[in-house]
């Protein structure tokens, strides 16, 4: 009955409902595109998951839990998880390290100052294929600048790419010096926003530079350095092109990440449904990091 | 001291790029007697002769500007609608299409990248531009940007434009996007950058070497047998050169861009 009579007399409501609006137009190519790229893929990923999907096959067997349940027992999973824990911790905490200690060095604007801030910065602009081909050609036994200079210094030739301890140390030297820059310039913008007030105070109160450091900018950048510590996380547990550029994940798998091992499993061996499952296992990690960096900036509005 | 000490780090930092000029601009004999050197004993321009003949390299420079270019172009006007819709127009459904916005942000991109695959397969579209572009023809990270920005604008240049009867297509052109300069540029930096170093989605998309973009492709020229040292640093540095000339021609927006880009 009730529907009945909203359906012979529209309200307003109703009435504005069916007319056009122009902001329709305006969202409709963002929408189709984040529908048809972003929401579908997300919604078809988590349905592949669950399959024993191979590239060309007609029927895709339905498997349950059953890719995720192998990964449990993949050594090579385990492997590669290990890998890029490891080099996301490593790179986290040197760019973060090196990003806080320059930008405290380089806290008073001079020429020279940003002339060097430019040249930190630097490695961040390039790509990660450029930066892997560049630095592979530094440590190669034959030519490179790095290996003959450590022969020099008396530090022997280790092999940088090729020894099962030193390949993924190494990464993450790299890592840690294509990335540094970034870290360096969000934490400067933070440190050039404390008022100079609180240093004065510091100084009046007789604290020298170390002291202004971890009574004034250390406890005031808190937030920031939370931030780019869950960035460099973020980035670190994506880890592909470098580690696929510069030893395509040897020597024997020391340095293959979860992306390269998705990236076999998908796009080598066309084992669909495996890496769906491999990208979903990313996803609720890097998920839990979001999260985290969530409740960070609740934190910093409180603040 | 001090002074001393940051000046040679900051020397060390940009080193590797030194070294890669200088065998770029050197002949192999002369790398392998001189490896410890950084300058060239010989002045060679072999290498950049060499990456030119060895690979289809205008054709990859081409691919590159026209997939980082076209999407970014794309991107910024898809965008903009879209943030101007959810900053300064009323409609149903405006909210929920925001916080789906937002959420998508959560995703990272390897979870969708498999099916979006299998989308451009069943099309066909693999390995053509379209292919590389239109999946990448919006962000979430840049609706979001711009709708914050377009969001402090003041509401009253909306009401005079209407009084003197505007439609909203005429504010957004003629009134928010003029004034918008700034966030738009930063916009479009950080997704050139982003795009022109993008690696995984060129190599997954297209497998035509003819259809590569310049970093999918180095590396496929790095793997192959008897490299020229030359050629491939000719190649990272002619790669790195647009975005490195942006960069010290206009850091102010780099900077900008990439601060913003940390929300992400």
């Amino acid at each position: 009955m009730t529907a009945l009579t909203t359906g012979t007399s529209p309200g307003p409501r109703a009435r504005r409902r069916l007319r056009w609006n122009p902001a329709y137009a305006f969202v409709a190519p963002s929408v189709v595109l984040i529908a048809v790229f972003i929401v579908e893929p997300i919604v078809q990923s988590g349905w592949m998951s669950l399959h024993d999907w191979s590239m060309g096959e007609a029927s895709h067997r339905m498997r349950g839990f059953g890719n995720y349940a192998d990964l449990l027992h993949d050594s090579r999973f385990w492997n590669a998880l290990k890998v890029t824990c490891l080099y996301t911790a490593g790179t986290a905490a040197g760019q973060v390290a090196l990003g806080l200690l320059l930008a405290e060095a380089l806290r008073r604007t001079t020429w020279f100052s940003s002339v060097l801030r430019t040249a930190f910065f630097f490695p961040f602009i390039a790509s990660m294929a450029v930066v892997g081909i560049v630095w592979r050609f530094l440590l190669d036994p034959q030519v490179g600048l790095v290996d003959a200079w450590s022969g020099h210094l008396g530090l022997g030739h280790p092999n940088w790419l090729q020894s099962t301890s030193l390949a993924l140390p190494t990464m993450i030297g790299v890592g840690i010096w294509k990335g540094f820059g970034f870290t360096m310039i969000v934490l400067l913008a933070a440190i050039q926003a404390i008022p100079t007030y609180l240093y004065e105070a510091a100084r009046l109160d007789g604290a020298g530079r170390v002291a202004q450091f971890r009574h004034v900018t250390l406890p005031t950048l808190r937030p920031s350095v939370l931030f780019v510590t869950v960035i460099a996380t973020i980035q670190g547990l994506q880890l592909f092109d470098l580690s696929y550029v510069m030893t395509g994940g040897g020597p024997v798998f020391h340095t293959e990440s979860v992306v390269q091992y998705l990236y076999q499993r998908g796009f080598v061996d066309f084992s669909l449904g495996y890496a769906s499952a491999i990208a979903w296992v990313l996803f609720v990690v890097i998920l839990a990091v979001a999260l985290v960096q969530l409740r960070v900036l609740r934190y910093r509005d409180v603040d | 001291m001090a002074a001393v000490v940051l000046a040679g780090a900051a020397l060390a930092t940009i080193l590797p790029f030194l070294w890669m000029l200088g065998v770029a601009l050197r002949p192999a004999s002369d790398l392998y007697a001189h490896p410890a050197s950084i300058l060239p004993g010989h002045w060679s321009l072999d290498g950049f002769r060499a990456v030119v003949d060895q690979l289809p390299f205008g054709r990859l420079v081409l691919n590159t500007f026209v997939f980082a270019g076209g999407t970014c172009v794309l991107l910024l006007f898809f965008d903009s609608l879209t943030a101007y819709a959810l900053a300064r127009l009323e409609f149903r459904g405006k909210n929920a299409l925001f916080v789906l916005i937002l959420a998508t942000l959560m995703v990272p991109f390897q979870v969708t990248l498999i099916p979006v695959f299998l989308t451009l397969f069943h099309l066909g579209w693999l390995n053509t531009e379209h292919g590389l572009i239109l999946p990448r023809a919006t962000s979430a990270l840049g609706i979001f940007m711009l709708r914050q920005f377009f969001v402090q604008l003041p509401k009253e240049l909306d009401e005079a434009a209407r009084i003197d009867g505007a439609g909203p297509w005429t504010i957004y052109w003629r009134i928010i996007l003029p004034l918008s300069k700034p966030a738009l540029a930063s916009l479009f930096v950080i997704q050139f950058a982003a795009l022109w170093n993008d690696f995984l989605w060129p190599l997954v998309v297209t497998s035509d070497p003819s259809k590569r973009t310049l970093p999918a492709a180095l590396t496929m020229f790095s793997s192959s047998d008897g490299v020229d040292h030359a050629a491939l640093m000719a190649g990272a540095a002619i790669s790195l050169s647009p975005l490195a000339l942006a960069f010290l021609l206009a850091q102010r927006f780099f900077v900008q861009g990439v601060a913003a880009s940390g929300l992400k």
